[in-house]
């Protein structure tokens, strides 16, 4: 996934900062230098540009000429504008319904690829692949796959294919949804294989002998124990779904009209096709307040410590 | 059957898909690809004469053989060239002048995005030198340089091709209807069902990258109210989308998509991909209204499309009672080549001798006729007549025609406007294309940011 530097602050910001002024990594002493680097980098390359993207907000610049401060001027237009409020509708809307759909099947599928048979190691490879296309790749060979006209469902005369794939707004976003899935199912199902094979097999053993059947075992064993695998799982896909760009540019430019249009493309049209950076900054410093509240909500959810767990998720 | 078999099988076409993905995810990249010895960006900083320009034949031959001609006589101030795909050279730019790391010779489309460059001091005023160069300025049709032209100066030197838009047809798709082609646009409305009911799509669109969509609306505006109505639009005057002839054009417009005018599917296919005119050239849709660039590569991807005669080409139909002159044209005036004002000034020079000894001699112009295209000089017209092909003849002859007859050449609306603008106009003419906004709300949105 490629990201631009800002919205990736939230997830790294916390962890620094936890990292420097913890209070479990102060006591461990020498280990606190060792931050430094990581530190150093964030700083150049994430708060920097993050305090930048927040003076040019305030801004009115075309990328070209000198540049004018104008007040809240950018805040007042952008916050009433009818299209932020759609963009932030679609960004939920594809935030949610994809972590609605990766969740149960990654759960799933690393529940599965957990086992240690042979066949299921030669399948997790299978299962990885999406992850190793670039997301650029994945949408124009989707949109040629989706062609009305020349794709899949036209070539084989298969009715049910042969639809306006990314013609139609419900479509459209059901489309961007699924293909968002494919790709990081994997990335998620590799989490929580992980996850599993940190759960005691003694636990499995035991209820066993008390007469638990797998399912029961699954819901009252596997799921508990990975909750704060599920945690972090949802965390990287809810923030990372706020920067969804690349997928969407390609496969659909936001379109049909702006049914796919998300922050992240909206942000990217002001900027760079309208020319107005201070109205862009606003919608980059609303992603990043977003994402940071996101990742402290999901964090809060989990508890603030993780001393009791069997697995360090 | 083996199992194991089909798996591994499944795995290796599962490899190749990827290999495969991966080739194309290579060939649609932003990347530049630099010709050997030359440097990517910085250009500012006496790094020699850097120039920029567009991939996609066949233009880009013709560009680098200029190129390569202005090298070969001046080998002691050699021309880097760096060549990007379309929308990445718009995007990388504007960044690049922005940051004062623009290339020495700016290309572009004029209009628009050439004033901001203006308005940020970013190009030298060319009005002096170019009025000496009389041979080059005499030779260039006149209308190119309209959009060359801010506040009185001169920015840039038009150069390259003359491109209206022009409707395209299929004579066979008229011959399975038995139909003559449309000579208004009472015509066109009637068309329409005649076509769907032979399971022909009346007319290809590659609605995703709303400019073709903008294509119609120019033609309407024009054809219903003449080219006043977009004149005014232009200048900054208050509520100009309101017109009563810009409503009744974008009316018009929404009653042509509601009697399913456009090919199914039309807002999800690009013209990037060419398959609006592959959709034309399979016989799939009827009509396509598309620049006349799109001649060449309809010509080789065609089959026999156009070398058979199949092929056939007018100019937008008026629209009865409307007050446009059914002359008037629309499209691309020329291309145009700025000057970096942050060049040094042997660079500068270098560039200027570049412009007036390369970009329109006679080796190039005889090149761009060859390759179906009309340059922007008058001398284009001499050079017709030693065709020998009688289609890519009787074509030229009608792009030279339709561009020298044309009352008002209009320049497309998304070059001639403002950045900001052109990008509010393309995101409604979206929203108006999927009926998802009425005429009004167009006008109103676009009301709304009108001279900014």
């Amino acid at each position: 996934m490629t990201v631009a530097a800002p919205p990736v602050a939230p997830a790294t910001g916390r962890n620094v900062s936890s990292g420097a002024g913890g209070s479990r990594v102060g006591r461990s002493g020498p280990v606190a230098w060792m931050v430094l680097p990581a530190l150093l980098l964030f700083v150049v390359f994430g708060i920097v540009p993050l305090i930048g993207v927040v003076v040019l907000s305030f801004t009115q610049w075309d990328g070209l000429g000198p540049i004018h401060a104008n007040g809240f001027a950018n805040w007042r237009s952008v916050l009433a504008d009818p299209q932020t409020w759609h963009s932030v509708l679609v960004t939920f809307e594809i935030m949610i319904l994809s972590w609605a759909v990766q969740t149960p099947m990654s759960l799933l599928l690393g529940t599965f690829l957990a086992g240690r048979q042979r066949y299921r190691a030669f399948l997790a490879v299978l299962y990885f692949i999406p992850l190793l296309l670039s997301s650029a790749a994945i949408a124009i060979t989707y949109k040629a796959l989706l062609d009305p006209n020349f794709g899949l469902g036209a070539g084989l005369h298969i009715g049910f294919l042969t639809q306006d794939w990314l013609g139609k707004s419900n479509l459209a976003i059901g489309v961007v949804i699924f293909i968002v899935s494919w790709q990081f199912i994997p990335f998620h199902s590799l989490i929580y294989q992980g996850g599993v094979r940190q759960i005691p097999t003694t636990m499995y053993e035991a209820a066993s002998i008390d007469g638990a059947g797998r399912v029961r075992q699954f819901f009252s064993i596997t799921v508990p124990q990975l909750k704060y695998t599920i945690i972090t799982s949802s965390t990287l896909m809810v923030v990372g779904s706020l920067t969804f760009f690349d997928l969407i540019f390609v496969l659909t430019a936001g379109g049909p009209g702006d049914a796919t249009r998300v922050l992240a493309l909206d942000m990217y049209k002001r900027g760079f096709m309208s020319n107005q950076m201070g109205p862009a900054s606003v919608i980059a410093s609303i992603i990043v307040l977003l994402g940071l509240a996101l990742a402290l909500i999901l964090r809060r959810l989990g508890g603030s410590t993780t001393a009791s767990q069997q697995e360090g998720a | 059957m083996d199992p194991m078999t089909t798996s591994r099988r499944t795995f290796l076409g599962f490899v190749g898909g990827g290999a495969l993905a991966a080739g194309l995810a290579a060939c649609g990249s932003s990347g530049p690809s630099s010709t050997p010895g030359s440097t990517t960006g910085a250009a500012a900083a006496g790094t020699g004469t850097t120039y920029w320009f567009l991939t996609g034949q066949p233009q880009q031959a013709i560009r680098e053989a200029q190129v390569k001609r202005f090298n070969d006589a001046n080998s002691g101030s050699k021309i880097k060239t760096t060549e990007f795909q379309n929308d990445a050279f718009k995007a990388k730019i504007k960044t690049a002048i922005g940051a004062g790391q623009g290339p020495t010779l700016i290309w572009g489309w004029g209009g628009g995005g050439l004033k901001s460059y203006v308005e940020a001091g970013q190009v030298e005023d060319l009005t002096d030198w170019f009025n000496q160069q009389t041979d080059l300025k005499n030779s260039i049709f006149p209308s190119a340089f309209t959009a060359a032209t801010v506040n009185g100066k001169l920015y840039a030197v038009p150069g390259e091709t003359v491109t209206p838009i022009v409707l395209f047809y299929d004579k066979r798709s008229f011959e399975k209807i038995g139909a003559e082609p449309p000579q208004s646009w009472g015509d066109i409305m009637d068309l329409v069902p005649k076509f769907n009911e032979k399971g022909i799509a009346p007319f290809s669109l590659g609605g995703q990258s709303r400019w073709t969509n903008m294509m119609w609306l120019e033609f309407l505006f024009d054809r219903i109210g003449g080219s006043e109505v977009f004149q005014n639009i232009y200048d900054g005057k208050k509520d100009g989308w309101s017109d009563p002839s810009a409503l009744k054009a974008l009316d018009e417009m929404q009653k042509l998509i509601k009697a399913n005018g456009f090919v199914k599917g039309f807002s999800s296919i690009t013209a990037d991909s060419n398959a609006d005119q592959a959709l034309l050239y399979t016989g799939k849709a009827a009509m396509m209204l598309h620049g006349a660039w799109t001649y060449g590569n309809m010509k080789s991807s065609g089959k026999d499309f156009v070398t058979g005669g199949h092929l056939g080409y007018m100019n937008f139909p008026p629209v009865d009672g409307g007050k446009g002159d059914p002359s008037d044209t629309v499209g691309n005036p020329g291309q145009y080549m700025s000057i970096s004002s942050k060049a040094t000034q042997a660079d500068k020079d270098n560039a200027k001798k570049f412009i007036a000894n390369n970009t329109l001699d006679d080796a190039t112009v005889d090149a761009w006729v060859k390759s179906g295209n009309i340059p922007v000089v008058k001398s284009a017209k001499d050079k017709l007549s030693s065709i020998t092909d009688k289609n890519d003849a009787a074509w030229l002859n009608f792009v030279y025609d339709t561009a020298a007859n044309a009352k008002n050449f209009a320049q497309s609306w998304d070059q001639a406007l403002s950045p900001t603008q052109a990008e509010t106009l393309l995101d409604n003419i979206a929203k108006l294309f999927q009926l998802s906004i009425s005429p009004q709300q167009f006008a109103d949105n676009m009301n709304a940011v009108i001279g900014q």
